[in-house]
Parts: structure tokens; C-alpha cells; sequence
């Protein structure tokens, strides 16, 4: 057992009878299916189906558990792993399709464009807490046909890390798989080495709609490691009370779990979220409220007692500016999926119930997931047998700052963050405000964009998926891709 | 106002269906006026119960729920209404459903709900409905609205569509159009020429009525 920082949710015992309640609704309320082709798939498993509705036995959900892989690995596209999702390991990427961008310097948000995305890609590679990018924001200078493919392949393009992405249509899978496995270096690296997650979406409860099904069963076959992401809403969609949420979430997950482990046995999955404590005022679905948390959490410590790595949407917010709510709502939520050991968190950046992508707080967030790293990391034993020896040495010197033991580990023992957070003392009657910190990160956004590149995608990797992308726009019906940034 | 009326307004903002339906009955047997019933008692509660729900002190389940009793209200006494005057108690008539290719359809349903309990005849066509089936099952009802709902930036664009196509055909003139949902803006529907957008669903009950309520 590793020396980590934590939260438990519930005891062993109550995750027990809920993995049990959860197997229990899959076999006995089961789970809707829109699509024949996954129908057949399931029925072939010997799974029974009336009216649609699959009804999954306890022996093969414990099955599809059992040949579920305990972690996914995820490479960036130099070969390199940069995920290692599962047991106690913690990765952030920013939360994906945002609808708007809030670009820095900008007080108002905007239709995000392709130079936008451009630029995210190259911010987010960068930016040393994200271990991958995501396809974070939906281009609108592209006809709305191609509008998934084409966010892929600019993240292939500009950046070097892992992409967490998605479908908007079942034919959307096709050409995205394929630039996948040019990058990848073919189909039989891909599937060894693959370099993007995609999110398959049940609706809540208990249904699975034809595009995402089959998005995940298309997955499965391709070795494309999966995200099952739920949405239950509370006492919208799913049970007003937390602990039911959880269990509906639980039993979403299997039942993706299950389709994708029939499709191929051993498939990565990944067992993952964005339910929400639905506000019975605003009609909204809030990420920033305390109790998503609290499901999300609860979530990961299922999948982990499953065996199995997890996912959740947080480290994000609601407030609809970067300001106060945006980053005390951030930080508890990174925190708390640090500590509860959510694997793989989607969200940084983001902003407005999942509708907006900013590039300055995408900066800021850098600083508060760094800081729930730190967290998790947690009390290392460090000379833990002789503080005794290095208080009575710090009395003899009158000093500690020059002590062999500062000296050693002071780089090491506390996270120095960026200066866009202030740690210098402020003057006596100064002036302050509270835009500070923007203009701060804003200034950091400009001059990473000055500098950063990633090391580009070799030229007859870039020529092929470009190829690929013209064939679809021809498609859609333009011959030419919107002019990129240089 | 009598105290009747104002028995039905309370059924309303208490939320409770089966008193509504019991004073529905009781207005039918005693051969109240229908419309005064309707437009003085039910309608006022689900007035109310909008107001409320606006200042915050109602939630979605109080809000809700007085829309599912004034809905068992109205279709016990719709049906006697038109007989005794030839008419509906209507506002208008509409077709709702989330747009071709989006499964979204939580807040599309919100927005049903309300206007069905505010006195529209709403056909709610579900989700993943596409263009012609708008127009068709629009002609068909004889509505003058058709109210859409996009969750994403692509799936958006078939509200384009609907307005492009109903000009095609030359029947645009026929119909209000109306959008909402995450990614929409009133800008939207002024650049693909819609009659209008509203953001939520007590925003809608509002719009709708601007555009068709005297109909
Ligand atoms: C819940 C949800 C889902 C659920 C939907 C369940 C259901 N039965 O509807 C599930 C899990 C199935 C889902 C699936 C997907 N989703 Co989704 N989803 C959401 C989420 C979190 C909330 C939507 C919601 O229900 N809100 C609550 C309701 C009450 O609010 P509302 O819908 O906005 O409706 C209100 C108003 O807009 C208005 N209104 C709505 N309709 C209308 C109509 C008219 C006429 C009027 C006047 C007003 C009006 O009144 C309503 C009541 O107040 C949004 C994020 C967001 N903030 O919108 C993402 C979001 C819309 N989804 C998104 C995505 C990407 C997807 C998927 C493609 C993911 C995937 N790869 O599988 C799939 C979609 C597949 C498809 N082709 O449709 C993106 C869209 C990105 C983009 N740029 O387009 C969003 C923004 C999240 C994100 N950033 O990733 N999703």
C-alpha cells in the first residue's frame, strides 16, 4: 500500500452491497439498448433482451470485471507512455468540447475558430500538470459535419500529448481511428501503443443510445481505450439521494463495461463520470456543487475496490467568468478527485457548466492541479527518524536555512507554483484588485504562446492524416481547411 | 374572485393533480363556465406557480408538479370546452423536439412540459427528429410553432435547416420558429432567421405566448 493521502467514501462493506444493488439492477431492471447490431453482439453472449432492454447476469458483469484490465496506459505520439491509469495514479487533462472560448485578454466569450484551437493545443502541451490534451473546444469555421474529426486532428497536429476525446456521430469513429493509427504507426501499434481515450456517454438511466453504443463497441475493437461516462442527474435522472446516484452510476458503468468487454475481451475501459447534483432552481447541471463531488469521489473508490482505473469530470467549474467561484469551485473539486483517487480528471479550463474553455484559467488550473498532486503525495517519511537530531543542529547553528537537511530537500518538499499565484508580501496601504491574477495569467498565456511548440508531427505523418481530412471536408462539401496559424 | 376559482388556482400551486382532477370533475358536473374556470382558476395557479418558481422560492419539483395538474385539469375539460364552444382553451398550437442527430433531451422536455400546463397544445416529437418530420408532423397539426432544441455546436445547424427548408417550400410565413438549448443565442436565431430564442423554460412559456398566444 502505497503512502497516500485519502478519502474514503464508505466502508468496504457498504461498496460491497452497492456493487451488489448495482449487478442487481442490471439483471433485474436491465439496461436499454438502441442499437440491433450491439443487441445481436449481446444476445450472442447468451445475454436475455426483451423490448430492447438487456438483462445482464451477476456471473457475466463479474466476468466482464475479471477481463477488464486493472490500468490503461495511454503513449503521447513519440512512442513515450503518459498515462498510467489506475491503482493510485493521478492525471489531468482539460475538460473537452467546450461551445465557447474564452480567449486571454478577452473579457467576452467567442464561437471558438481553428486558430483557437491552435493555440489551446500548444498551451495544454506546454503545461507540465496535463498529462494529456483533449479535443477541448468544437471549431465553428468548419461545416458542423466534420466538426469532431477535424478538432482531433488539429490536437494531433499541434500537440505531442495523448488526446481524451469523442464522437459526435457514429461516422465520425471511422476517420478519427484512422489519423489515430497514422500517428499511432498502424493498427497493431495503435492497439500496443494507443494515444487517445474516447468518451462513450450512456443516458441516464440505464439506456445506451445507437451513436454512443456503437462508438463503444467500435472502440473495443480497435483496442481504443474507452471512458465510460455517465450522467446521472440527481432526482432528474437518477435518484435524488447521492448514495442511489452512486449506485445507478455504478450500474451505467458495468453495463458499458460488459458491451465493451464482449466486443473484445480485454479491451481497456476505464470506469468514469460526469454525474451532477441537478440544481432544482436553475434547471442546471452543476460541477462545481459540493455533492457531484461527493459522487465522483464515491465513484472512484468503486472502481478502484472493482479493480478497475476511474475517470471524472471535475477540476472544473460553473461561474461563467475566471474569478472567485471559478477557483474556489476548481480547487475543491481537483482536490477532492486527487484524494479520493480519480485517475484520470477531466475538466481543467472549463467553465460554465461544461460550455466554455478559457486559456487563462487553463493556466491557473495548471497551479491548483499541481497543488492537488502535492496533496496526494502527501507526508513523505523523509529523515523520519531524526527530527530530533535536525532540531537540536538547527538550535546549534541558529539557523535552519543552511542545514544539510534544508539544503537537500527544500526544492523537493513544497510545490512552488508559478508566479501567476502571488507569494510576495503585499506593501501597506496599496492598491489592490482583483483582476490582478487574470492580467497575471493572461501575461503568462502570451508568452507561452510566444515560445512553445511541440516537436511537430513528422511530415509524411502530417501530409497523411491532412489527406485524410480533406477527404472529409470534399465530404461536407469544401475542398480546402481553414488556413492555420504558423 | 370566487371561492371555486380560487380552489382551483390552490390545486395548482399546491401541485396536486388529484385535487385538480376532482374540481375539474366538480366543474363539469355543476355545469360551471368552463373558460372562467380554466382562465381564472387552473391558469392563474400555473401563473402563479411560474412566479414562484422566478423569485426562487419554488424548485423544479413544486414547478413540475403544478404543471402535471393543471395538464389533468385541462384534458378533462378541453374536451367539454369545445364541445359547448367549438373551441380548445388554447394559446396555440406547436411542435417541439430536440433536432436530427442530438439525443439531448432533458431541458427540450422542461420546456414541453411548461407549455403544455400554460395552455398550449404541444406535440413533442421526442429527440433525433429530423427536418421533415418537423415540417411534416407541423403541417399535419396544423400548429403555428415550431420550437426546436440543439445541445451541440454540429446538431445546431439543422435549426438552420428547418427555417431554409420551410422557405424552400414557401410555407416559412406559416410558422413561428423558435430555438433554444446550450449552444443557442438570441444571435443565433436572428442569423438563420428565426422568429426567436428563449433560455429556460419559464423563458419560453413567456416567448411563446408573445408569438402565438392570441392565436
Ligand atoms: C446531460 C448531458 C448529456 C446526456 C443527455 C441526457 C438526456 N437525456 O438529455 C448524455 C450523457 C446522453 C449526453 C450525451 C452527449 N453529450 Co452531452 N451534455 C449533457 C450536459 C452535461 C447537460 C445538458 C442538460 O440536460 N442540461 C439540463 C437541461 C435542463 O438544460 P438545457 O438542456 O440547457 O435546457 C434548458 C435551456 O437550454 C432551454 N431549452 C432547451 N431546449 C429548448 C428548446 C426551446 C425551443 C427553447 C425555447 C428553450 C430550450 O430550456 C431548458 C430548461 O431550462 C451538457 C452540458 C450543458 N451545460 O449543456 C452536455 C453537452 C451538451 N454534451 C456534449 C457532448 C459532446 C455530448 C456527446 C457528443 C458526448 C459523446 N461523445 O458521447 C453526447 C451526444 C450524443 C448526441 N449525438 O447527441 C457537449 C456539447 C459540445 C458541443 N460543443 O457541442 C456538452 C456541452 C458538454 C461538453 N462540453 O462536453 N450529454
Amino acid at each position: 500500500m502505497q503512502n497516500v493521502t485519502q478519502i474514503k467514501w464508505f466502508e468496504e462493506e457498504k461498496i460491497a452491497k452497492i456493487v451488489e444493488q448495482a449487478i442487481a439492477i442490471l439483471s433485474e431492471t436491465g439496461v436499454y439498448i438502441e442499437s440491433e447490431e450491439v443487441l445481436s453482439l449481446v444476445r450472442e453472449a447468451g445475454i436475455r433482451i426483451a423490448n430492447s432492454r438487456a438483462f445482464i447476469p451477476e456471473e457475466v458483469v463479474r466476468n466482464a470485471i475479471e477481463t477488464a484490465p486493472g490500468k490503461v496506459i495511454v503513449y503521447n505520439r513519440y512512442g513515450k507512455p503518459a498515462m498510467d491509469i489506475g491503482g493510485w495514479n493521478l492525471h489531468f487533462n482539460p475538460g473537452s468540447s467546450a461551445i465557447q472560448i474564452l480567449r486571454y485578454g478577452a473579457g467576452k466569450t467567442a464561437t471558438p475558430v481553428s486558430r483557437d484551437l491552435v493555440q489551446f493545443a500548444r498551451l495544454t502541451d506546454s503545461l507540465k500538470a496535463y498529462d494529456a490534451q483533449s479535443t477541448a473546444l468544437v471549431p465553428g469555421d468548419v461545416p458542423e459535419e466534420i466538426a469532431d474529426r477535424y478538432r482531433l486532428y488539429l490536437a494531433l497536429l499541434f500537440s505531442g500529448k495523448p488526446v481524451v476525446t469523442g464522437t459526435f456521430s457514429l461516422d465520425g469513429f471511422e476517420p478519427m481511428r484512422e489519423m489515430l493509427q497514422v500517428v499511432g504507426g498502424g493498427k497493431k501499434e495503435l492497439k500496443e501503443r494507443p494515444i487517445a481515450i474516447f468518451d462513450c456517454c450512456p443516458t441516464s438511466p440505464l439506456s445506451w443510445s445507437e451513436l454512443t453504443v456503437g462508438n463503444l463497441v467500435d472502440c473495443a475493437k480497435s483496442g481504443i481505450p474507452v471512458q465510460i461516462v455517465p450522467m446521472p442527474l440527481t432526482g432528474a435522472t437518477s435518484p435524488i439521494t447521492l448514495v442511489g446516484t452512486v449506485t445507478q452510476h455504478c450500474a451505467e458503468n458495468l453495463s458499458g463495461i460488459v458491451i465493451n468487454q464482449i466486443a473484445m475481451p480485454g479491451a481497456p475501459v476505464i470506469y468514469g463520470g460526469s454525474p451532477a447534483c441537478f440544481d432544482m432552481r436553475k434547471a442546471t447541471t452543476p460541477m462545481g456543487a459540493v455533492e457531484t463531488q461527493m459522487i465522483n469521489g464515491a465513484g472512484a473508490q468503486i472502481a478502484r475496490y472493482l479493480g478497475l482505473p476511474s475517470h471524472a469530470y471535475m477540476a472544473l467549474s460553473d461561474s461563467k467568468a475566471v474569478d472567485y467561484q471559478a477557483g474556489m469551485e476548481t480547487a475543491m473539486s481537483a482536490l477532492v478527485a486527487a484524494l479520493s483517487g480519480v485517475n484520470n480528471v477531466s475538466g481543467p479550463g472549463m467553465h460554465n457548466f461544461q460550455t466554455c474553455q478559457s486559456m487563462e484559467k487553463l493556466v491557473l488550473d495548471h497551479e491548483i492541479c499541481m497543488m492537488a498532486k502535492r496533496f496526494r503525495e502527501g507526508i513523505k517519511l523523509r529523515e523520519a527518524d531524526r527530527p530530533k537530531e535536525i532540531i537540536e543542529e538547527g538550535i546549534r547553528k541558529k539557523t535552519f536555512l543552511t542545514l544539510k537537511s534544508t539544503l537537500q530537500w527544500y526544492r523537493e518538499e513544497a510545490y512552488l507554483p508559478d508566479a501567476v499565484i502571488d507569494r510576495a508580501m503585499g506593501e501597506k496601504e496599496a492598491d489592490v484588485s482583483e483582476g490582478d491574477i487574470l492580467k497575471r495569467a493572461s501575461g503568462r498565456v502570451a508568452k507561452i504562446l510566444k515560445s512553445h511548440n511541440s516537436a511537430p508531427l513528422e511530415f509524411e505523418k502530417s501530409e497523411a492524416i491532412k489527406e485524410i481530412m480533406l477527404r472529409e471536408a470534399k465530404k461536407a462539401g469544401i475542398d480546402k481547411l481553414p488556413e492555420l496559424p504558423d | 374572485m370566487r371561492q371555486f376559482y380560487e380552489e382551483c388556482k390552490q390545486a395548482v400551486i399546491k401541485g396536486d393533480s388529484d385535487l385538480a382532477q376532482r374540481l375539474a370533475t366538480e366543474a363539469i358536473d355543476k355545469k360551471e363556465p368552463i373558460l372562467d374556470v380554466i382562465e381564472n382558476g387552473f391558469v392563474k395557479g400555473i401563473e402563479e406557480v411560474g412566479r414562484l418558481w422566478e423569485d426562487g422560492a419554488f424548485f423544479l419539483p413544486e414547478l413540475v408538479m403544478g404543471a402535471e395538474a393543471i395538464k389533468k385539469a385541462l384534458s378533462l375539460l378541453n374536451p367539454v370546452l369545445a364541445e359547448q364552444q367549438k373551441r380548445n382553451f388554447g394559446k396555440g398550437k406547436l411542435v417541439i423536439g430536440t433536432v436530427e442527430g442530438d439525443i439531448h433531451d432533458i431541458g427540450k422536455t422542461l420546456v414541453s412540459t411548461m407549455l403544455s400546463a400554460n395552455g398550449f397544445e404541444v406535440y413533442d416529437l421526442g429527440f433525433d427528429v429530423g427536418v421533415d418530420i418537423f415540417i411534416e408532423e407541423a403541417s399535419k397539426r396544423g400548429v403555428n410553432c415550431i420550437a426546436t432544441s440543439a445541445l451541440l455546436t454540429t446538431t445546431m445547424q439543422k435549426q438552420r435547416k428547418i427555417v431554409e427548408a420551410l422557405k424552400e417550400r414557401g410555407i416559412r410565413k406559416k410558422f413561428r420558429v423558435i430555438v433554444g438549448g446550450a449552444p443557442c443565442s438570441r444571435r443565433w436565431a436572428d442569423e438563420i432567421g428565426a422568429d426567436g430564442y428563449a433560455k429556460d423554460a419559464v423563458a419560453a412559456v413567456k416567448l411563446i405566448g408573445e408569438l402565438i398566444g392570441g392565436s
